[in-house]
């Protein structure tokens, strides 16, 4: 089966891959994520390409932990390799997990022109999670996590944060 | 040898400018410039795994990006003098952070045209990080540069302080030299007129001038360097020094 942008062989693999979270943004699975990148399976022995967000997300590890166990418990014999190239980008974010995102109280990434919009010039363009207006500024570049900018809504005056576009 | 040399000066770079940012971690001027220092040291902390693990790679034996990150003296450092140089104040953090940015940036758009595979790949992932890094100092440059006079004499401290180090990072040492050759290290000369004049028109823009500021002797890349080093390895290297081979 076709899961994002990878193709997954076996139906299985890829529901147990769906339940592996994103320990940072747990409604996100590394699926939705778009970090595992390639999944070639052979019987029992299973090869995971999986690549990291940002350089130094401290969730990487934990992510690749993660996998390995929850398919080592179903029997598996899997292999997980942290590969570079080519770069993740917040395109691989499956829209499955872009609504899933937004439902969660983070906005998900505009395109990239937009995002510097909304980032450089302050252009009220990123959707507040919370009642769906673009009467939002930005409160800070850097977020709580590498991933993210913090942003307030000027109508219902709710701190949000917002996924940043890297491309 | 030269090409190990050359993955230590690129990792040096960016785990000594990290642990100077992580050092205000709970001590940033506000929450969010405290967070976005924090941030910035993750991202370049990031790119040293990468390095270091390559590195160890290379190296086999019993080396990890552990040991060549804890277990190195100053002389087997080859960062560049700025990046050493102190926090004093948010002033001196912003114009240090700007300086190696602007660099950084230029430097990574090169790499990513490397014929060493897997340094590329380190560029073309840091690269996306690093123009996030260029916008938030350069936009602190301007507000700072070009505010108040308590912040404009400020920032002209520090630019009076730092700016002396910058032509080290286009210093080419032999074993660069042979490495641009071969297409594996990116050639800082190649980028150095464009460096200056983002530079220059940023520090115009902010009413900062640099017209009377002289080079000082700075020879990081070669191991040689300034007082500072040895204070911030002491810490980063504390747990492994007391504790030989602890693991968390
Ligand atoms: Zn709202």
């Amino acid at each position: 089966m076709v899961v994002g942008q990878i193709h997954i062989a076996s139906e299985e693999v890829a529901r147990l891959l769906s339940t592996v979270p994103d320990p940072e943004i747990p409604v996100l699975s590394v699926l939705d994520l778009g970090v595992v990148r390639r999944v070639d399976i052979d019987g029992k022995n299973i090869d995971i390409d999986l690549t990291p967000t940002y350089s130094g997300c401290p969730a990487m590890d934990t992510m690749a932990v993660d996998i390995t166990s929850a398919l080592l418990a179903e029997g598996y014999l899997p292999k997980v390799n942290l590969v570079l190239s080519p770069a993740w980008s917040t395109d691989w974010i499956s829209e499955n997990g872009r609504k899933k995102l937004a439902e969660y109280g983070v906005a998900p990434p505009l395109g990239n022109e937009l995002d510097k919009r909304a980032l450089l010039n302050g252009e009220r363009l990123v959707t507040c999670t919370n009642c769906q207006s673009t009467n939002t500024t930005i409160v800070s570049q850097f977020g709580s996590t590498a991933c993210k900018a913090l942003f307030k809504c000027e109508d219902c005056l709710e701190p949000f944060d917002y996924f940043k576009c890297l491309k | 040898m030269s090409l190990r040399t050359y993955i230590l000066s690129l990792s040096d770079n960016a785990m000594i400018l990290g642990h100077r940012l992580s050092e205000l971690c709970g001590h940033g001027p506000t929450l969010e410039t405290d967070i976005a220092l924090t941030n910035i040291s993750l991202d370049f902390f990031g790119q040293v795994r990468s390095y270091l693990q390559y590195l160890a790679s290379i190296d086999g034996d019993q080396v990890t990006e552990d040991t060549l990150a804890f277990l190195r003296t100053e002389r087997e450092h080859h960062n560049c003098i700025l990046l050493e140089q102190p926090n004093v104040d948010f002033a001196h953090i912003i114009m240090r952070q700007y300086l190696f940015d602007v660099f950084q940036l230029l430097q990574l758009e090169q790499q990513m045209l490397s014929t060493d595979e897997t340094i590329a790949a380190i560029a073309a992932k840091a690269i996306k990080e690093a123009r996030y890094h260029q916008r938030f100092s350069e936009s602190w440059v301007l507000r700072l540069g070009d505010g108040t006079e308590v912040s404009h004499t400020k920032m002209q401290t520090a630019l009076d302080t730092l700016y002396p180090f910058v032509h080290e990072l286009f210093t080419q040492n032999d074993w660069e030299k042979e490495l641009v050759e071969q297409g594996i290290a990116s050639d800082v000369k190649g980028f150095e007129s464009r460096y200056y004049d983002t530079v220059f028109q940023t520090l115009k823009s902010a009413n900062l001038s640099k017209d009377d500021i002289i080079n000082r002797y700075a020879q990081g890349k070669n191991g040689i360097h300034t007082e500072h080093l040895g204070y911030i390895l002491t810490e980063l290297q504390y747990m492994q020094r007391a504790y030989p081979n602890m693991q968390w």
